[in-house]
């Protein structure tokens, strides 16, 4: 599962910081049938979540009615550089991470 | 008034006869009980949804909350329903006081025209929301695609 997070690189100290995460994943409803008729089981992607520096700052449950390819926009408080750290996991028990590093001036 | 806005007030007005989508007080009840019994009022709460969707695979939804997001003061949670998918409760999204801003933008499947609720609950325990009404013109697949 590849994923595009941006953050930006560079930021003030205190700055509200937009973060944005689009994640490839078919988020498969399970509604669905295949070509010879049987239901395609469900895989959504359930957790979502971010830490910076170790704490998480955000954390989505997701369902099957969000769009496929998942897009989450949130914001954070940059109080210290360092890393923030993107885990999500869908119904087929696989798990993504990504990492993104910030500077903060 | 803009051409675009005027299209799009005339094609929901033509797709809404069989709905009552007025802007009253309703409130989804499958979202009313997250607040397990506490009242949840209007305000504070906004979403944001085209006015008309072609597909409902993929909308774009933004919602915001008016909060200062202080340590004493910020939202702790939002709940997004869904009036008619199958699946009622969208998402939630889970902040802090580190978020730095109560706003959510992410891309819903919508399962036909509809009304979308978001419920915040906030740290000193009160319950807040918005309804958002749309038309989806082709709903998000539930059979074949």
């Amino acid at each position: 599962m590849t994923a595009r997070i941006q953050v930006p690189a560079k930021v003030m100290r205190g700055e509200i910081v937009e973060v944005r995460v689009l994640i490839q994943h078919p988020m498969e409803t399970g509604y669905r049938h295949d070509d010879v008729g049987h239901l395609i089981k469900r895989n959504v992607i359930n957790v979502l979540s971010c830490r910076y520096n170790g704490v998480e700052v955000f954390r989505a449950d997701l369902s099957s009615g969000i769009a496929a390819n998942p897009y989450v926009q949130f914001y954070t408080v940059a109080d210290q550089s360092g890393e923030l750290e993107f885990t999500w996991i869908d119904d087929e028990g696989k798990q993504g991470s990504e990492r993104q590093s910030i500077q903060v001036t | 008034m803009k051409r675009r806005d005027f299209l799009a007030g005339l094609a929901g007005g033509l797709a809404l006869p069989g709905l009552a989508f007025a802007a009253d007080d309703w409130l989804d009840p499958l979202a009313a009980a997250i607040a397990k019994g506490a009242p949840v009022r209007k305000g504070r709460v906004r979403v944001e949804l085209p006015q008309l969707a072609d597909n409902g695979n993929s909308v774009p939804i933004r919602i915001t909350v008016e909060s200062p997001m202080s340590e004493a003061d910020h939202v702790k949670s939002i709940h997004l329903y869904s009036e008619r998918n199958p699946v009622s409760n969208m998402a939630n999204f889970y902040l802090g006081p580190r978020a730095g801003r109560a706003e959510i933008n992410s891309r819903v499947r919508l399962a036909g025209s509809q009304r979308v609720t978001a419920v915040a609950a906030l740290s000193d325990g009160t319950f807040w929301y918005d309804v958002a009404a749309i038309v989806v013109t082709l709903s998000a697949c539930l059979d074949e695609s």
